[in-house]
């Protein structure tokens, strides 16, 4: 794909497609067209799988004016939105993540109290505890093992669980119909199905945690349900998008950022010698930023024309925000194809920005900072088993990231 | 160095309060963003202006 791009470079017509390949033997850096996209404008233009022709935002300042610019819309039901694939009869999902201000926003305050950041550093004991209990498992059982089963999707899935209240016992049933939520050739009629079979397991889930509310976010939101502020079915949409946002995507940094790390190995030891939290912290921050497991942009669409980077963007155009290049910007990340765990990468754009920017981050860098700062120094000798060439990329996944990762030490 | 936080704007993202926790906190029922001090002092001046750079919905402005 990205050959017959460049090789068509002299005629106007010739639009590269999106998304766009990585260059093999280069895993962790964005596809070599997008590179060349963001040295060309800050926005250009890329073909769709429907042969649309939204912009795609290459650099970092753009990016987060746009994704902070009330004239930006992020409701995917608008003719012009960028979609990713073809929408459902009758429209696309009633995820708040999907809505404008102020229907997005009164969704999104009704689940921000448990991500406050001194709510969720309460929940560092339980983490670590969880951390704690699959490395001993780790150590205990049979080696190589596949990192990503034995540790990386536990993790945040146990978390997730817990902080949701919903039973572990369930996590085959959502992770598998979540994983095709999320695949990128999923077709129409196997994701709706997935999709249906979550909306019900937490519908019913809801039904119970109505009758008989614990301390969890579910039973917060029955609450609102039972007090009108929210209808069941919006509740039961929420409960299905942070049961997914809440495994899939920090599972993938846990796993791609040890790859990443044991590909660097003098950052990893930088990081595994390390007393200072504050290290650690910069660390997930940078990985964060380096990896950007979210590779296909934030999709949006201008409700107005925009005058940026001395471009006019048309009222009903689309709009691709991608911030995997973004976060490779040499004006806002100098050198920033070198993984460096002691620089400031804070105002990285991984979790996007505006008002729809990740609203379970503090948990998200929370548990990494557990991970990243109890796993290697528990396993010091931790390492790839066999060649990272034979290791499964998700090239086709909506979240970067490797289908297993088998390792021993 | 003198500030103000539009809490209409907030998106209780919460980055402020990690980047300048003596400035900022949030409210308990929804994290929504709460200013401890209009005009901290000059020791937390870096911090806050990192507080203000980070905040996904730009509701918090300084002036200098």
């Amino acid at each position: 794909m990205t050959s017959t791009v460049e090789s068509a470079g002299e005629s106007p017509a010739a639009v590269p497609r999106f998304p766009m390949t990585r260059a093999a033997g280069c895993p962790f850096d964005p596809p070599p067209t997008a590179v060349a996209q963001q040295k060309q404008a800050p926005l250009t233009r890329v073909r769709l799988w429907d042969d649309s022709t939204p912009w795609l935002v290459t650099r970092y300042a753009e990016q987060r004016a746009l994704l902070a610019d009330p004239r930006v819309s992020a409701d995917i039901n608008r003719p012009g939105y960028p979609l990713q694939v073809a929408l459902p009869p009758g429209g696309g999902s009633a995820s708040f993540v999907l809505m404008d201000d102020p229907e997005h926003a009164r969704l999104r305050r009704m689940v921000t109290a448990p991500f406050a950041i001194k709510r969720v550093a309460a929940l560092r004991p339980a983490i670590q505890g969880i951390v704690d209990e699959l490395i001993d498992d780790m150590l205990a059982g049979p080696k190589p093992v596949d990192l990503v089963e034995a540790f990386a999707l536990p993790v945040p899935s146990l978390v997730i669980c817990e902080l949701l209240g919903v039973p572990y016992a369930d996590h085959d049933f959502f992770q598998d119909n979540s994983k095709i939520v999320i695949k990128r050739d999923a077709g129409p009629e196997q994701r709706m199905g997935a999709q249906r079979a979550l909306l019900g397991y937490l519908d019913d889930l809801m039904g119970r945690k109505l009758a008989d509310p614990a301390d969890d976010l579910l039973s917060g939101l029955a609450e609102r349900v039972r007090s009108g502020e929210m209808t069941r079915n919006e509740a039961a949409q929420m409960g299905v998008l942070l049961l997914i946002a809440g495994h899939e995507t920090t599972a993938n940094m846990i796993a791609l950022g040890t790859l990443a790390l044991l590909e660097h190995p003098a950052q990893l030891e930088l990081l595994r010698d390390s007393d200072d939290p504050k290290l650690v912290a910069s660390a997930v921050e940078e990985l964060l930023r380096y990896l950007n497991i979210v590779h296909n942009g934030r999709r949006r669409v201008a409700l107005e024309d925009i005058e940026i980077a001395g471009e006019r963007v048309r009222a009903g155009e689309g709009l691709i925000i991608a911030n995997d290049i973004g976060n490779r910007d040499p004006d806002a990340f100098p050198d920033p194809d070198r993984l460096d765990i002691e620089r400031d990468a804070r105002h990285h754009v991984a979790f996007g920005f505006g008002v729809h920017q990740c609203l379970g981050q503090p948990l998200a860098r929370l548990e990494l900072q557990v991970v990243y700062s109890t796993l290697y120094r528990r396993i010091p000798a931790l390492r790839l088993a066999g060649d990272i060439e034979r290791v499964p990329f998700k090239h086709d996944g909506n979240v970067y990231g490797v289908y297993e990762l088998p390792v021993t030490w | 160095m003198k500030i103000t936080l539009d809490q209409d704007k907030c998106v209780a993202s919460g980055q402020c309060v990690v980047a300048a926790a003596d400035v900022f906190d949030q409210r308990d029922e929804d994290g929504i963003a709460v200013l401890l001090t209009a005009e901290p002092p000059a020791d937390q001046a870096t911090d806050t202006r990192h507080a203000a750079s980070v905040c996904p919905a730009l509701a918090i402005h300084i002036q200098e």
